[in-house]
């Protein structure tokens, strides 16, 4: 076994067992403490991939960003869910056979996937230059780019209008 | 240890690179394959830079204790050594001997972690930092964007430390530190997008090589006040202390914590202070750019050093003579003025530097302008908004007086 | 050399794990939670098919920037709304925010 299936093989136990306590643990801010060590092993994984610059980009947003924010949201939210009310609703049981039964059919299609191996990797400061080259090229990906900007804005100013305090008349 | 651009050409001029190439072979000659070595050598560079960073912090305090007290007009620490230098050695061995109180109802392992991260979080950036030619823990090309994804890391420790201490007081200050840093982070991002681009890389020491001639300071002065006021915000140092204000919410998150606990918190605190400084110096300042580097490589590290002490001092100096701002302030600061000047300087720089680089003008001069137009501008829009308040009060306090004059003087 | 087939049913036990939170979870916050993991895992799936498979190609890179906003934009309206009910409704339990019921 090489370094890299043992650095694989650590990391992917890590997530997962972080995922299954981020769907499990009673503790909700517990749970957004545990998210943030799935998004870190990605991360990781994402380094074993050879991309950095996804790696820090999962970190810069998941993390600083997104985890932080739904731990606040936890916070502000505290006071009607009190952590000893149940956290599982009745159909928790159909839920995890619904998940075990994709789990299996997405098993199945990955083991027909082709075994491939890595081949050669430009630098990484040359692709990190043609990723960017191809974010603003018309003939690359400009749409979906400015499509990502525009959604983004949208997000900012819809999320701002409905979390506004209401002033008056409401 | 990567190799740089710049060619050694004797072995005492580089003592890392000696040092690294004498434990590589006697790693080797004891028979360990070279990929072992390698991670060896990389564990053993990550302790000795993050032993030394924790070092140098009793340093630091002592450093800044005695220029605050100079400050105000004080003595400061003079018993303990020389010049009193182990003072903070001795707070050091009286917070290690003291207990670390759990509070009753806490989050245990939450309060444990949380000093732990916010030190990790500190001293991880320094992992890019390029200290002299060729001596850099990882030169990674995404190394501005590390930058900002670990050193938001700091605000999770933060968060950790308020949620977990199960104390109103901490509560708040962890709130105030996530608001204060969440948004400061948009104004920062925005100024060290610009030496991004004057540079054309976002690799630490690439932008280190391209200020060999021109430091970034001068073409891009307003980027570097703006990176200097959001990362003084996002360490919390005065004036932007209030997230933990004593006379307000009893220094806020880090209430419930004691001893050695607690002395991560505050050592993480001057740490961060001194590594802002450090980035100031890398990324505006040329890093270990001047004279005579080329031919020793070892005097950059003391050109390093010198500028980051110089901005350190400029840190402490800001902290001894500035009030402490309202948290309303604070947020108008940010998004009414820091964060839309960030962004017409961004749009500016980057219109400008791609015509001056096809109309083959001086760079350093099209920038000086363009930074001092902007200023003029931000001059007279402040002007002008200080005159329409003061309008509207002289018109609610005293509605008796006729036509204020308040645009003539 | 990790194997692709690794990556893929790590990916794959991710998204059903959050697939089970999601449908599971009574915390609309956490339900929030499942899907960012959902996201993730689909994003280690883009990311290993780009390096095994088209590595001289960006577009599956692309791909993956294109998820990350929009997973940003969805944490901030979705955590916007989840806000904006317990306001109104004082709760964030999903199945006591039954009003469209009818």
């Amino acid at each position: 076994m090489t370094v890299p299936q043992i650095i694989f093989l650590a990391t992917a136990a890590v997530t997962l067992i972080a995922a299954l306590m981020v769907v499990t643990v009673p503790r909700l801010v517990h749970a957004g403490l545990w998210l943030i060590l799935a998004l870190g092993g990605i991360a990781v994984l994402f380094i074993l991939l050879e991309n950095g610059f996804l790696a820090v980009v999962q970190v810069a947003i998941y993390i600083d960003a997104i985890a932080i924010l739904i731990i606040i949201a936890v916070m502000l939210t505290r006071a009607v869910m009190s952590d000893t009310d149940p956290q599982i609703n009745r159909m928790w049981l159909a839920s995890a056979l619904a998940s075990l039964i994709i789990m299996a059919g997405l098993l199945v299609i990955v083991s027909q996937a082709p075994d491939a191996s890595r081949g050669p990797l430009v630098d990484a400061e040359v692709g990190l230059d043609a990723l960017g080259r191809a974010l603003v090229d018309v003939d690359g990906f400009i749409l979906p780019f400015e499509v990502a900007s525009v959604l983004l804005v949208a997000a900012l100013v819809g999320s701002i209008m409905v979390a506004m305090t209401p002033t008056r008349g409401d | 240890m990567p190799t740089s651009a710049i060619s050694f050409d004797s072995r005492m001029s580089d003592p890392f690179t000696t040092i690294d190439q004498f434990i590589k072979g006697l790693l080797i000659g004891l028979g360990l394959d070279a990929a072992v070595t390698d991670i060896v050598l990389n564990i053993v560079g990550a302790v000795v830079l993050g032993s030394v960073v924790g070092a140098v912090a009793i340093l630091l305090i002592w450093a800044e204790r005695k220029l605050l007290a100079r400050i105000q007009d004080r003595i400061g620490p003079n018993r303990v050594g020389p010049y009193g230098l182990l003072q903070t050695v001795a707070d050091a061995l009286k917070l290690i001997t003291k207990e670390v109180l759990i509070p009753k109802g806490a989050d245990r392992y939450v309060f444990i972690m949380a000093p732990m991260v916010v030190v990790a979080g500190v001293i991880g950036l320094w992992a890019v930092m390029p200290l002299a030619p060729g001596l850099i823990g990882s030169d990674i090309n995404v190394g501005l964007l590390y930058i900002i994804a670990i050193g938001a890391i700091g605000t999770l420790g933060i968060i950790m430390a308020g949620l977990s201490s199960n104390n109103k007081y901490a509560l708040l200050g962890a709130f105030r530190t996530v608001a204060q840093m969440l948004s400061y982070t948009v104004p920062l991002i925005l100024a060290l997008l610009i030496p991004v681009m004057l540079a054309g890389s976002m690799g630490m020491s690439t932008i280190v090589e391209a200020q060999g001639s021109v430091w970034f300071i001068f073409l891009a002065p307003l980027a570097a006040l703006i990176f200097f006021i959001s990362s003084m915000a996002e360490v919390g140092r005065a004036p932007f202390d209030l997230t933990e204000a004593e006379s307000e919410i009893v220094a806020g998150y880090h209430i419930e914590y004691s001893g050695m606990a607690f002395g991560m918190f505050f050592v993480g605190e001057f740490i961060h202070a001194y590594t802002i400084s450090a980035l100031f110096t890398v990324i505006f300042l040329g890093g270990w750019q001047g004279p005579g580097v080329e031919s020793f490589p070892l005097i950059g590290f003391f050109y390093f050093i010198l500028k980051t002490s110089v901005m350190y001092f400029v840190v402490i100096w800001v902290r001894g003579t500035f009030p402490r701002i309202r948290i309303d302030q604070m947020n108008a600061f940010n998004w009414k003025f820091i964060t839309p000047l960030a962004l017409v300087v961004f749009m500016v720089t980057a219109i400008l530097d791609k015509l001056v680089i096809e109309a083959g003008f001086n760079r350093t001069a099209v920038h000086l302008a363009a930074n001092a137009l902007i200023v003029l501008g931000t001059f007279f829009l402040l002007r002008a908004h200080a005159a329409s308040l003061r309008r509207r009060l002289e018109v609610t306090d005293r509605p008796q007086v006729q036509q204020p004059e308040a645009a003539s003087d | 050399m990790v194997p692709l087939s690794w990556y893929l049913t790590l990916a794959a036990a991710l998204f059903a794990v959050g697939l089970f939170g999601v449908l599971a979870r009574r915390n609309a916050i956490a339900i929030l939670m499942g899907i960012e993991l959902m996201l993730n895992a689909v994003n280690l799936n883009l990311l290993a098919f780009w390096r095994y498979l088209w590595s001289d190609n960006l577009t599956g890179v692309v791909f993956i920037i294109v998820v990350l906003a929009v997973a940003a934009a969805e944490v901030a309206v979705g955590l916007a709304l989840i806000i904006s009910i317990y306001r109104r409704r004082s709760t964030v339990v999903v199945e006591e925010i039954d009003l469209l019921r009818w």
